[in-house]
């Protein structure tokens, strides 16, 4: 190979700019830090919520009523029950509203009308609206209705409101990754849209629906403060066995053990926390496992 | 087809409602007690029977404290963790790290509030870092409200990062720039509406977040002063007179509706905020 | 003004052999040449850049095979070939941008002024200072005029007396600056794709690099912009050493001093294709009297 004219030139190294200088390596471990800070919180939150509560995690926080003079044997068995109630009936009010809601705004919904515009900045921003002015709204109504607060009905009413943005979202989301190919298929072969939608577009978009219902509902699993404002009865001694049933739910019975002074129930908190955690690893897994065996490709 | 508008037209409804259900209780207040008391009064003493104070100040610096510990918290590590993932972890790190920021987002208020209570406050302020905070502190509910909010900090402006073509990397490292400076000086400004917008969603949510703040920021209203303080904030003024008794059409009902009502007011303005900055941040390639 | 006086930094960096002093060497065997592009060229280029059997892979992939070929210093090479022949791929691994591929590698010996590139003691970001490279789309910065040219300037920590002076300079030399002087505080993105490629190339020589990558960058451009990008560089070889990947062969005939032909070959028993280089000549003799079929097949369009 020809090497004529070779011109000796400075190595190609870079100092103060280059990608091995002292502030590019500063900067990459300052963000390592950054990562590594919020995973350890993770870890550290879950770790010392484990070993407060694992020696309460026993039959009796299943099968007991709160007590509040012996909480060494006390447990969640109602809140447990209301959860379930709550969250049953959330997901019974919220999923067919948020859907059909969804179905109207993505594939009927003239976007350049300005109501249909209104609906659409109106939802980004009851998304964003704080979890407990939910809770106040409920009140509101069930007053006006004549409703008693603390009751399931109220409850599952304040947290369906509560998640119906974040469904309408997702599922909107979900319905706008179905190719147009389909929707066209179907509508040339004489199907109605509304056939169309029902037949095609939301079976193809079960998968996102489902689990960005599920990560609805687990967030409303979670929530405690718009039931505060119903007045959740906490030291509940009873199964719910109704719509009209007084209850209480797992963060709100969290939430008030956690802020008694005695030990006892810290540990109850903790072990409640373990229980709670779980329950939403549940769900969580189902959504995942449902994204990846019927997430398909187009 | 109707009832399919019917329940898109039924978000406006609650909207509508919201406004309702806490503009009734607050106007009665109001009629109790003036405005320019509410706004301006220092001393927020609604249970005091004899001398009730109704100066929400009080809660007002309960929150601002609160929130601007949380971004304080949230902002840089949020940022970084969000740096990280969209320019430099490799694929099979950032499929890791991006589900733990789903579990640290998914993880509810309350179990924080737990955590604040019994670990951050007695253990890491008091005996680690030495610092002189009893059970309740604005600085250790703003400290973990901050970490809550992390994850809402990185995956919206990983997202807004994420977003920038790669084309523009590309330019700037076949200048001679380092991936640092290209980092900073071209993906992050072109991302910028996108990551402000992830920014003032935290504001909102960590004015709003309110498990955490009833928690372990305090019980008691009082102008506070200085981070290792207890004191409450609006949510947490809500959530601890909720719980009790309150009988609705009474003055102290209808309290927590006109602290509900300016709670409602200070988020709504944060939000268009946001929604504007979204908005740019899709115009902007 | 011309971008010969303005922008000198090759010259500084190059004090023996640069182009001034290569053409005033009448001694050099004159080309032969139709068009108003001959000038004199040695048969041996000086080496700006080397490739010694050069294979390239993306992971298992082998994508180039065996590519030896010198880009010379103050020439224009062309590299043409049909889609898929791996000239991108060589002209990335120029200035190191191919590292940014994850599972990109280049075996055999890439050297620059002598010095092998893939050296462990080589910083790419130096090498691709110093090699800039100019992309088949416009790509400016979503930033000021002004700011897209400081930009480069700015983040090598070149010492710069008067940034607007330079700017100027950038621009001028890009053939852009009547055009923009009067808007150096608007956006980029205010330009014409034409405008803009310029905009780029503006921004890769205000960083005084020695050698300009460019991968198909008229492709976006219609008829009237690529002449002007043609015209410029044209002028930008005084000062620059150009390599330039075209799939328009009037374009490399026009511009090019030599032209490398790729060509991809089925490998057996895998079937993948692997680019490799047929032929590298000076852009006359490629175009009038190539060595190989494949070369005479392509460039007489009886080859996709
Ligand atoms: N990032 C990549 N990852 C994997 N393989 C790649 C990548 N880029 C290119 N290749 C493969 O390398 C081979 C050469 O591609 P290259 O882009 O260099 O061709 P080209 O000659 O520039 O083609 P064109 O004229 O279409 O631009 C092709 O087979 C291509 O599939
Ligand atoms: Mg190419």
């Amino acid at each position: 190979m020809a090497t004529i004219g070779q011109i000796a030139t400075r190595p190609l190294r870079a100092e103060r700019h280059g990608e091995r200088s002292f502030a590019s390596i500063a900067f990459l471990v300052a963000l390592w830090l950054a990562l590594a800070f919020a995973v350890l919180c993770l870890v550290t939150l879950l770790v010392t919520s484990f070993v407060d509560g694992v020696q309460r995690l026993d039959s009796n926080l299943f099968t007991q009523y709160s007590s509040q003079v012996r909480p060494e044997t006390g447990g969640a068995r109602a809140a447990i029950w209301g959860t379930l109630w709550v969250i049953g009936l959330t997901a019974v009010l919220a999923i067919p509203l948020g859907i059909a809601a969804a179905v109207y705004l993505e594939e009927f919904a003239d976007p350049t009308r300005w109501y249909n515009r209104l609906v659409e900045v109106n939802l980004q921003n009851l998304a964003a609206v704080p979890a407990i002015v939910y809770g106040m709204l409920t009140a509101g109504l069930a007053l006006t209705i004549g409703l008693r607060r603390g009751v399931v009905l109220a409850g599952g009413i304040a947290l369906a409101l509560l998640i119906l943005p974040v469904i309408i979202i997702t599922t909107r989301e979900a319905l706008r990754a179905v190719p147009a190919e389909i929707r066209q298929g179907s509508l040339a072969l004489g199907a109605t849209r509304l056939k169309t939608v029902w037949k095609q577009s939301l079976p193809s978009a079960v998968p996102g629906v489902a689990t960005g219902t599920i990560l609805a509902l687990s967030r409303a699993l979670g929530e405690a403060a718009p039931l505060l404002l119903l007045g959740a009865v906490v030291f509940v001694r009873f199964d719910p066995d109704g719509l009209m049933s007084g209850f209480t739910t797992m963060p709100v019975q969290i939430f008030n053990w956690a802020g008694q002074p005695q030990v006892e129930f810290r540990e109850l908190a903790a072990a409640a926390i373990i229980v709670l955690l779980g329950m939403l690893l549940l769900m969580n897994a189902v959504a995942i496992v449902i994204r990846n065996r019927y997430q398909r490709r187009w | 087809m109707v009832a399919l508008a019917g329940a898109s037209l039924l978000s406006v409804a609650v909207t509508v409602g919201i406004v309702l259900a806490l503009l009734l209780p607050a106007l009665s207040f109001f009629r109790e007690v003036s405005l320019t008391e509410f706004l301006f009064g220092t001393r927020w003493t609604p249970r005091f029977t004899g001398q009730e104070s109704y100066g929400v100040l009080p809660l007002i610096t309960g929150t601002a404290w609160t929130t601007v510990i949380g971004l304080l918290v949230a902002i840089p590590f949020g940022l970084g963790a969000a740096v990280y993932l969209a320019e430099y972890a490799p694929w099979r790190v950032r499929k890791v790290l991006k589900p733990v920021l789903e579990v640290l987002a998914g993880v509810p208020s309350v179990v924080y509030g737990f955590f604040a209570l019994t670990f951050v406050a007695p253990f890491v302020l008091n005996d680690l870092l030495g610092l002189d905070v009893g059970t309740f502190s604005v600085l250790s509910a703003g400290i973990v409200l901050g970490i809550m909010i992390i994850p809402t900090v990185a995956s919206l402006s990983e997202d807004a990062m994420s977003a920038v073509p790669d084309s523009l990397r590309q330019g700037s490292l076949a200048l001679g720039a380092n991936k640092m400076r290209t980092t900073l000086r071209v993906v992050f400004p072109a991302a910028i509406s996108g990551i402000a917008a992830s920014i003032v969603l935290a504001l909102s949510r960590a004015v709003g977040e309110t498990m955490i703040v009833a928690l372990a920021a305090g019980t008691q209203a009082r102008m506070v002063g200085s981070p290792t303080e207890f004191g409450q904030t609006m949510t947490g003024f809500i959530a601890q007179t909720a719980t009790g008794e309150s009988t609705p059409g009474t003055l102290s009902y209808n309290t927590l509706f006109a602290v509900g009502l300016l709670l409602f007011v200070i988020t709504f303005v944060i939000n268009l905020i946001s929604i504007r900055l979204v908005r740019k941040f899709r115009e902007a390639y | 003004m011309t971008s010969t006086e303005t922008t000198t930094a090759p010259t500084t960096r190059t004090p023996a052999g640069g182009g001034g002093a290569l053409a005033d060497n009448g001694a050099r065997p004159r080309v032969v040449a139709q068009d108003d592009n001959s000038r004199y060229l040695p048969d041996m280029p000086i080496p700006v850049i080397e490739c010694e059997g050069v294979d390239i892979y993306y992971g298992g992939f082998r994508a180039v095979h065996d590519v030896s070929m010198v880009y010379g210093q103050n020439e224009i090479t062309a590299m043409i070939g049909p889609s898929g022949c791996g000239k991108s791929t060589v002209l990335r691994c120029l200035n190191r941008m191919n590292d940014l591929i994850p599972g990109a590698r280049v075996a055999g010996r890439i050297s620059y002024r002598g010095q092998d590139m893939y050296g462990s003691d080589v910083d790419p970001i130096e090498v691709r200072r110093r090699i800039g490279m100019v992309f088949q789309k416009p790509n400016p910065f979503p930033k000021s005029i002004y700011d897209n040219i400081a930009y480069g300037p700015r983040v090598t920590g070149m010492k710069v007396e008067s940034m607007d002076d330079l700017v100027e300079q950038a621009l001028r030399g890009a053939a852009l600056w009547d055009e923009v002087k009067d808007k150096l505080k608007q956006s980029a993105y205010g330009l014409s794709g034409g405008q803009q490629q310029r905009l780029c190339i503006a921004r890769t020589i205000a960083v005084r690099p020695e050698v300009i990558l460019m991968d198909e960058p008229c492709s976006a451009l219609d008829p009237i912009a690529t002449a002007r990008i043609e015209d410029l560089m044209e002028d930008l070889r005084k000062d620059f050493t150009i390599i330039i990947v075209t799939h328009n062969m009037q374009q490399a005939a026009r511009v090019a001093d030599r032209t490398a032909f790729f060509t991809a070959q089925a490998a057996e028993g895998t079937g993948d294709r692997t680019g490799q280089l047929v032929e590298f000549d000076l852009t006359t003799k490629i175009f009038s009297n190539p060595a190989d079929k494949r070369t005479e097949d392509y460039i007489s369009g009886r080859f996709g």
